[in-house]
């Protein structure tokens, strides 16, 4: 029936539509992470983030020492669209954090 | 035809469009088509000491303020470069998106 058409996991895209309403993680291109809740996507991964914390990695290499400087930037946005062709991977938030 | 559906209703707000060039643009959304390319007015640029790519001329009064005259007062941005559009949250309501979203991944 439509009810159970609905809650089919069929492709990978239903597996998103299971974290609706949903915390989430996103991984960028530019070494960018997103975390956020998901209020809307498609079938190009464009998505709307509510509460979004966004980190950005960035390595430098000190000019003497050589050695791999690793930063991590992170700042708050209330509401996002993120356009999909930036996006790698969807998730559920990782543990770790 | 989601974000497009979502787009056009936003019409008239205050957006900041960051493009992938790190360049973030704040204005009033004026328009958006299909591919989601957008037309902003009233644009300024967002840390303009950072990106003064728009920036024409700036005149300093008596070091007491400056204004800069910016050489673009509305603009085209090309979908494609877009990276994110932050929104104002009390834009639309958070229920119609996700309704609208379960049944276009469903026809999908």
């Amino acid at each position: 029936m439509a009810t159970e058409e609905e809650s089919a996991v069929k492709e990978p895209l239903d597996l998103i539509r299971l974290s609706l309403d949903e915390r989430i993680y996103v991984k960028l291109r530019s070494d960018r992470e997103l975390r956020g809740k998901l209020h809307a996507y498609d079938q190009h991964l464009n998505m709307i983030l509510g509460d979004v914390e966004e980190i950005v990695t960035t390595v430098e290499i000190d000019d003497e020492t050589y050695e791999e400087i690793v930063r991590t930037t992170r700042r708050t946005i209330p509401f996002l669209f993120v356009r999909g062709d930036g996006v790698i991977l969807v998730s559920p938030p990782l543990r770790t954090t | 035809m989601l974000f497009f559906s979502y787009f056009k209703d936003l019409v008239g707000r205050e957006v900041t469009v960051e493009l992938k060039n790190d360049l973030a643009i704040r204005g009033t959304l004026h328009s958006v088509d299909q591919y989601l390319n957008i037309k902003l007015e009233n644009t300024r640029v967002v840390d303009q000491d950072k990106y003064p790519h728009m920036v024409i001329q700036c005149v300093d009064y008596n070091s007491v303020f400056s204004f800069c005259k910016l050489s673009v007062r509305n603009c085209f941005i090309r979908g494609s470069v877009v990276r994110y559009v932050q929104l104002p949250p009390e834009g639309v309501d958070i229920e119609l998106l996700h309704d609208a979203t379960r049944r276009e991944a469903r026809g999908g």
